[in-house]
């Protein structure tokens, strides 16, 4: 009896991880043209929902991943600074599209040149905008990244 | 008859106004197809659109669709870049930067020149494809392939010349 307790105190993390990979609820902030890139893997045809990743939550609150979709502002910037603070640990974040890797095409003083100057980023999606199957591929590479646990945000 | 009170209301027949019924008829279509793709799931054929995309691709992508950048080579195996930089010069979001040397062989019959290092970095990159078009030689292709693309560092995302070099067998 108290063998098997020990087990499952032991397996407790390995069974979170688990959990929490195929319960991604994410969080989009879109701010640009990205969107509709966002909006067609949500869709039938790419369908998160196969990963456990489909049902955004528009309250950060609510929300593990925080998807930041588009280009960020310097106006912008403290927004999303705000709204990862209000998220709950563990959180994770992915930055969607050459904006808001790099900053993208703008090459001006305007734009932040890559969310990761504010906040922490796990997985960096790049293209303008990414295809729906670059997408999958990162989310598959987040769910792996949660599952090993190595997140330098929790 | 009483007067409308907008345009275009709606004259509803009774059965519409029993509400309740109409709403068993929306679900009911829902329903159904929902039958029909479990049906043809279960007896083994591809019932919804999905396309189940790690297992399975699509191969309907443009003939012109601009995915992950190659470098062409010549037949010996050397890259077609002759290091011109216009690629460089016209890159929008300039993510390309290339350093020229001297070919090693003097007399060199195809260029003078070659590119000691070819650096494109996805950060940045937009795909629109203006380094494709204004290459003299040919040497920079873009392929309908975007896989492995997103990372867990930005770092990484930054391709090298031996990155970027198609393989001979591609050739
Ligand atoms: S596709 Fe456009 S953005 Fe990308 S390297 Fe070529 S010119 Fe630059
Ligand atoms: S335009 Fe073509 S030949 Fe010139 S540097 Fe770019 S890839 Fe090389």
């Amino acid at each position: 009896m108290m063998k098997g307790f020990e087990y499952f105190t032991t397996q407790k993390d390995e069974l979170l991880a688990w959990a929490r990979k195929f319960s991604i609820f994410p969080y989009p902030f879109v701010t640009a043209c990205c969107g509709m890139e966002f909006m067609s893997v949500a869709s039938t045809l790419y369908d998160t929902d196969r990963f456990g990743a489909a049902l955004p939550r528009f309250s950060p609150r609510q929300s593990d991943l925080l998807m930041v979709v588009g280009t960020v502002s310097h106006k912008q910037a403290p927004i999303v600074k705000k709204i990862y603070d209000q998220m709950c640990s563990p959180k994770w974040v992915i930055a969607f599209g050459a904006c808001a890797v790099s900053g993208g095409v703008y090459q001006n003083y305007a734009t932040l040149k890559g969310l990761d100057k504010i906040i922490p980023v796990d997985v960096y999606i790049p293209g303008c905008p990414p295809r729906p199957e670059t997408v999958i591929d990162a989310i598959i590479k987040l769910q792996s990244k949660i599952e090993t646990g190595v997140s330098k945000n929790v | 008859m009483k007067r409308k009170e907008y345009w275009n209301q709606k004259e509803m027949s009774y059965w519409e106004k029993l509400y309740y019924l109409e709403i068993a008829r929306g679900l009911w279509v829902t329903f159904s197809v929902f039958i029909k793709n479990l049906y043809k799931w279960c007896t083994g054929k591809k019932g919804a659109l999905t396309v189940y995309y790690p297992e399975e691709r699509r191969s309907d992508y443009a003939s012109n669709f601009r995915g992950k950048h190659k470098l062409t080579i010549l037949e010996n195996g050397r890259p077609k870049c002759i290091a011109c930089k216009m690629c460089e010069n016209i890159c929008p979001s300039k993510s390309i930067k290339i350093v020229a040397g001297k070919s090693p062989d003097e007399k060199d019959s195809y260029s003078l020149k070659i590119p000691l290092s070819f650096d494109l970095d996805y950060a940045s990159c937009i795909f629109c494809g203006h380094c494709v078009e204004i290459c003299p030689k040919d040497a920079i292709i873009m392929t309908n392939d975007v896989s492995e693309l997103p990372t867990y560092a930005r770092e990484k995302l930054l391709y090298s010349l031996s990155d970027l070099l198609e393989s001979k067998k591609d050739a």
